[in-house]
């Protein structure tokens, strides 16, 4: 940050200093947009002044937006929207009635009909109920109340606002929560502004970063020395791993979290992405209940959805829910107070939800154009995806697992020995100077490993796959496939860095 | 709580509200909920041209239609240029879309008669209260001993004394001055923090600006006075001032803190540490569901901004919250085809329509020997104060009631009006207040008034 006439006076009489500032909120980090994209953002802006480089545009390949990377967005759901935000609009016969059907419905149920008004904390009623039916649906039947469904600002608000509730104690009874190494980075971020105690377990890389048990039950009699572990975290489907978990391995985790008296939390936001040749999503709520009234009365989850990813791709929406289960209504109380400081989650976003648990219908006139967007949406990120893993596999130093669904790859490169001294000497995480060089050299932005969690002595980098859409652009352009255009910079970058490191003295 | 008073009654407005036995036939066919800050939810309808540029960039098939005007669909087609793949569905940069911190920053400085305005100071959060919480989670530091203290005034409007307890900082009231119309006086300020030694370390000074629940607006003087103060005694400045848009009051005239604190000059002007917060949501756009508003920092520790800027990466604000808050500091301009309809309704209807709800106000509860309105200057509520009756007050007490809920529930239930007691917002011990929105539409608010005369004598009555 550039400092300013008005701003950036040194510390000295300052009333809020480095030193007395809450000493949580400098642990806080976010590595999806660390300080690699703020170098990004910094080129792309030197590029606009016309500052010469190696490459004329920064291919920002390290945050999951589809619609960034030139996905075409719903137009059902736009259409919807579109007449939630100017309802003269439904004097408009070029929209289809199933669009108007909805809008009006969704309207009805806002204050003043006005999508401006607040809405109430838990979200709008009537959506609530919506989602309720929609998790029904999708779970073979299994009930679902709408007053264990919380709407909220992305999925990440819900997550964040479970974990306050649960984070509590002091000194060794302060709360433990077990998140998989590799993570998303909103988990880290949250648990170290919360001062909670974060339990690192870890995915196993040489089969295909699956779960196991054991690695769970090593990570928890460990914690237990120094902490109360009260919490156990999944993403499924992973990030930044792609993993997709079998049935078993989630009836595995969850007698772990009954027996050891954890609460779960199921992050689900990609139930959608699912790729793999034999892989299918299984979601925990439906899991918990097949396995009979011993487990599904008995413990308590909160699982999460957004409108962010799937199909939908509407990150800018904001759009989200959880879904809590088994919680002690005293808790639930406190969670009702605790969402009303949000006063309400953004009511498009809450719009959105309601129609992507609440599409056309095979006897509306909108369904066979909205199962054609889509199929082809998930095709390309199949694609996308299956293209990626391939690509990385050809260069040398760097193994991809499977992407057996999400929106990421997460390769695993070898740095020459010199090249890690190097980092080291320049005070730089390995991964982080592998993927800065790149950046600078190929205008290429990535996020290291590091900022994930990987084993000690391994290196990776997270590549968000949808990048393969904009390279679909330059590819018409130039001739070039993706394949070759990725594995061309990629690898000329990949091979000279190891030559230099391997080389120089 | 005010979460808790609203919690309690889900107001439908087609069904009349829960009976609490009291046994009287309704008079009403609906309830008016006015107990929010929403302009929309009392009946006020948006400002079109922000609606359709909304709908434009949503669903683009519409700039080919003649349905809209030429400024929407080039507004649209600007506003879409400045999003990621052109699509208000994807992210943008953690501090907000760079384009509409550059407006932001160009409307803060025309609104402070050209005191500069750097956008690398702004962050645009999913409304203002978000990133209030964001600055005080810096500020309040939950380990320490003693704990954190934050000055708020009394009353003070509910979300941010939740934010507060919920961090672990303690608050420290400071009274506002009711009877000279909720001025803020010095010697309270000092009396507040003096009350603190021993308890707790006060770090900041919270005020709202004009006010929530009561609707005066702080002179400049009385601007200047916080700002030394707070410099004198070392704490860090929260002006909350969302309802900046709305200053009715005669004499009233919004200065920013961060105006007063330019002017008064070197070396305040260059250390005074502030935290200004704006929002989409309140002024007469209103637009309270999409979620959008900001924080502008000034004079911050540059290391500080640093990790305010990790705490604003991990959620970011809705894109098309951004849009409306675009239009709101970049409205239509002379020339421009949606002008005459925008300055119609925004500036000549819309203020006539709260102008005649202020006096029409002030005229009907002033008018009650048992009632009683200061002047109302600005914000989107009236806090009338009550003087019940000790029969009223016993009732209450018996059925384990604060009195002014108890009235406020009687209200609802006689009369069909929701407002919101005092008991929520704080007040003097021994004084009863209610709150209400006045940005209704007037034909509205002549109901309410109606409605309100009739319940208050019939009340005051039982009870005398």
């Amino acid at each position: 940050m550039s400092q300013q006439a008005v701003n950036g006076v040194p510390c000295r009489g300052k009333v809020l200093t480095v030193e007395n500032m809450n000493p949580n909120v400098k642990r806080v980090e976010y590595a999806v947009r660390g300080p690699i994209v703020q170098r990004a953002v910094q080129i792309e802006k030197e590029l606009r002044e016309g500052v010469k480089k190696p490459f004329t545009e920064v291919i920002k390949a390290n945050i999951g937006d589809a619609q960034a990377m030139g996905q075409r967005p719903i137009t059902f759901f736009r259409q919807v929207l579109a007449l939630c935000s100017y309802p003269e609009l439904l004097e408009d016969n070029k929209f289809p009635e199933d669009a108007k059907q909805r809008a009006r419905r969704i309207l009805d149920a806002c204050g003043g009909h006005s999508i401006g008004a607040y809405s109430a904390s838990q979200g709008i009623e009537c959506i609530r109920q919506d989602v309720a039916c929609y998790i029904e649906r999708r779970d073979g039947g299994i009930p679902s109340n709408p007053d264990n469904i919380y709407l909220s600002t992305g999925a990440s608000d819900a997550i964040v606002t479970i974990l306050k509730l649960l984070v509590c104690g002091e000194g060794r009874d302060r709360t433990g929560v077990m998140i998989s190494i590799p993570q998303y980075p909103l988990y880290s971020a949250a648990l170290a502004d919360l001062a909670a105690v974060q339990i690192n377990y870890y995915l196993d890389e040489d089969n295909c970063w699956s779960l196991n048990v054991a690695e769970l039950k090593r990570a928890l009699n460990e914690a237990k020395q120094h902490c109360k572990p009260r919490v156990l975290c999944i993403i499924n489907p992973g990030n930044p791993t792609g993993q997709v978990q079998s049935r078993q391995c989630i009836e595995d985790v969850i007698r772990f979290a009954k027996e050891e008296h954890l609460f779960l939390m199921a992050d689900e936001v990609y139930q959608d992405n699912v790729y793999a040749e034999g892989c299918k999503f299984h979601s925990f709520k439906k899991v918990l209940f097949e396995m009979g009234p011993e487990y599904s009365s008995t413990v308590e989850m909160a699982s999460f959805h957004s409108t962010s990813k799937c199909y939908m791709g509407e990150c800018g929406f904001r759009g989200g829910y959880m879904e809590v289960i088994n919680m002690d209504p005293e808790v639930k109380a406190q969670l009702t107070k605790l969402v009303s400081v949000r006063l309400c989650p953004p009511v498009p976003g809450q719009a959105l939800l309601d129609l992507v648990v609440n599409p056309p219908q095979p006897d509306e006139p909108s369904y066979t154009s909205f199962m054609k967007e889509r199929t082809a949406v998930l095709a390309a990120l199949a694609e996308k995806a299956r293209l990626t893993e391939e690509i990385f596999n050809t260069v040398p130093g760097i193994t991809c697992n499977p992407v057996q669904g999400a929106m990421y790859t997460f390769p695993r490169i070898t740095l020459p020995p010199k090249a890690i001294d190097k980092a080291k000497a320049e005070g730089k995480v390995p991964d982080m100077f592998y993927c800065m060089k790149l950046l600078e050299e190929e205008g290429i932005c990535l996020v290291p490993g590091s900022g994930f969690g990987q084993k000690d002595g391994t290196f990776h980098f997270r590549f968000a796959s949808l990048v393969m859409l904009i390279l679909q652009k330059y590819s018409h352009s130039l001739n070039f496939s993706p394949f070759c255009l990725i594995t061309t910079n990629f690898s000329a970058f990949h091979g000279f860095f190891f030559l230099f490191f391997c080389f120089t003295s | 709580m005010e979460r808790q008073w609203r919690g309690k009654f889900p107001v439908n407005r087609r069904k009349p509200a829960v009976e609490l036995g009291s046994g009287v036939r309704k008079s009403y066919r609906e309830v008016i909920d006015v107990s929010w800050g929403d302009p929309h939810r009392a009946g006020v309808k948006p400002l079109s041209f922000v609606r359709q540029v909304l709908a434009a960039c949503l669903y683009s098939e519409l700039m080919d239609g003649d349905k809209l005007m030429v400024d929407v669909k080039q507004r649209a087609q600007r506003l879409l240029g400045t999003c990621a793949g052109g699509s208000v569905g994807s992210y943008c940069a953690t501090a907000g879309i760079p384009q509409t911190l550059q407006s932001v920053s160009q409307y803060i400085m025309r609104r402070d008669g050209g005191v500069p305005c750097h956008p690398e100071n702004i962050y645009i959060s999913p409304g203002s209260q978000w990133a209030l919480t964001n600055i005080l989670k810096v500020l309040v530091n939950s380990e320490a001993s003693p704990r954190t203290g934050v000055l708020i005034p009394v009353p003070c409007h509910s979300t941010t004394i939740i934010s507060l307890t919920t961090l672990g900082a303690v608050a420290v009231p400071y009274y506002l001055r009711e009877e000279r119309g909720w001025a803020l006086e010095m010697e309270e300020l000092q009396r507040a923090l003096d009350s603190a030694k021993g308890v707790c370390n006060p770090v900041a000074l919270y005020m709202i600006n004009p006010g929530n629940p009561a609707g005066y607006v702080q002179s400049r003087k009385s601007i200047q006075e916080v700002i030394r103060f707070a410099a004198e005694k070392k704490l860090f400045l929260l002006a909350d001032e969302v309802f900046q848009d709305c200053v009715y009051g005669k004499e009233s005239e919004f200065v920013s803190y961060k105006r007063a604190l330019a002017e008064i000059g070197a070396p305040l002007s260059d250390s005074v540490e502030l935290a200004s917060f704006h929002t989409a949501s309140k002024g007469l756009m209103g637009e309270c569901g999409l979620r959008t508003g900001y924080v502008e920092l000034v004079n911050l520790d540059p290391a500080v901004m640093k990790h305010i800027n990790n705490l604003f990466s991990t959620n970011s604000c809705p894109i098309l919250g951004q849009i409306a808050l675009d239009v709101m500091v970049n409205p239509p301009q002379p020339g421009d085809p949606s002008y005459p309809l925008y300055l119609k309704v925004r500036h000549f209807y819309l203020p006539a329509s709260l102008a005649q709800n202020v006096r029409r106000v002030e005229e009907v509860i002033n008018s009650f020997p048992d009632f009683s309105c200061q002047p109302l200057e600005g914000g989107a509520f009236a806090f009338p104060r009550l003087f019940l009756p000790p029969k009223a007050i016993e009732r209450a007490k018996e059925a384990g009631l604060q009195p002014d809920t108890f009235y406020c529930l009687r209200l609802l239930e006689e009369a069909g009006v929701l407002f919101s007691p005092g008991t929520e917002y704080g007040q003097k011990e021994g004084t009863y207040h209610i709150r209400f929105c006045i940005m209704t539409p007037s034909d509205t608010m002549e109901e309410i008034l109606r409605r309100l005369s009739a319940f208050h004598e019939q009340f005051m009555k039982e009870f005398s």
